[in-house]
């Protein structure tokens, strides 16, 4: 990625980006969800999206939609990530780590295979 | 918390769960007076004055998942802890408005930490919230408004590999410079 200075540079890039698209092939569309209640804060939710986001930078992810929710009443496994990929059910990740999150990103959101070993139980 | 950067993520979420459109983060730290303020505002539900009167307890919430809440009193508590105090003002259907003040040099106060993380991750995450950020070392200013970026993008989402790039180093490196000017005086008082 360039260095990005101004309204002018995010201008530039967006053509880019919008000419680059029309070549591209749909991928399938994933849904991030992070628990940020202020358990999930206090547990260190902000590096776990901060973690997402720049998986996505770095592997140029398009349709990737990340948002985020307050504490969900889990506030022992946060932070927690949910993830939808596709038309799948959606799959709760407990105590995800930036290091764990880096790893979701790239077998589930990625691969299409869910980690069973983070998953919240019940 | 460990930074103060991650108490101003907790309080804006505060805000956008009060229904706020238009949140202002305010942080100014002020060599000569020693004091280091943030100020959250936004333009959410408000409070009527017994909810405020009780905000500060940690055993009222207005969250149904559990019983405490702990944001504000933890604020409240750590900038007491640096000779300084937490205020909130709010009316119902008036937005509200919360300062905390420390004294800047204390050896409780905590770091500021990752403030371009914090509004990075609020920008993302709410991008129905217009944010606006203004953070201020004495004389160098850095003022952040995401609504020119979002009007330039129209409907292309912020999660955007290219998007994202953009908003991380322009948030990093205003905020840097402010720091920077900081550390140079002379740069600082012109």
């Amino acid at each position: 990625m360039p260095v990005v200075k101004s309204l002018e540079d995010l201008k530039r890039l967006k053509e880019e980006a919008l000419a680059k698209r029309m070549a591209r092939t749909t991928t399938g569309r994933a849904q991030i969800t992070v628990a940020m209640g202020t358990c999930g804060i206090a547990a260190g939710a902000r590096d776990t999206m901060k973690a997402i986001l720049e998986v996505i930078e770095q592997e140029n992810l398009t349709g990737v939609v990340v948002t985020q929710t307050g504490c969900i009443g889990l506030c022992e496994w946060e932070p927690i990530v949910q993830v939808v990929v596709g038309d799948e059910p959606k799959v709760t990740y407990g105590k995800v780590s930036p290091e764990r999150a880096r790893q979701i990103m790239r077998e589930h959101v990625q691969g299409g295979r869910v980690v069973s070993e983070f998953l919240v139980p019940g | 918390m460990r930074e103060l950067a991650l108490h101003v993520l907790d309080i804006a979420e505060n805000s956008v769960e009060a229904g706020a459109t238009q949140v202002q983060i305010t942080v100014e730290e002020n060599t000569r007076d020693d004091r280091l303020k943030i100020v959250v505002e936004d333009n959410g539900r408000g409070m009527d004055e017994q909810l405020l009167a009780r905000v500060t307890d940690p055993f009222v919430t207005t969250r149904t998942t559990r019983k405490v809440g702990l944001g504000i009193p933890l604020l409240k508590a750590a900038a007491e802890a640096c000779n300084g105090s937490l205020w909130i003002t709010s009316a119902p259907g008036q937005g509200t408005r919360l300062e905390a003040e420390f004294q800047r040099s204390h050896i409780d106060r905590m770091p500021l930490g990752d403030l371009a993380g914090t509004l990075f991750t609020l920008v993302i995450a709410y991008p129905n919230v217009h944010w606006i950020l203004r953070y201020r070392i004495d004389h160098a200013e850095f003022i952040f408004d995401d609504e020119p970026i979002k009007k330039e993008l129209q409907d292309i989402p912020l999660t955007e590999p290219f998007v994202l790039a953009f908003i991380r180093e322009y948030l990093q490196r205003g905020i840097s410079n402010v720091q920077e000017a900081l550390a140079s005086p002379e740069l600082a008082h012109t």
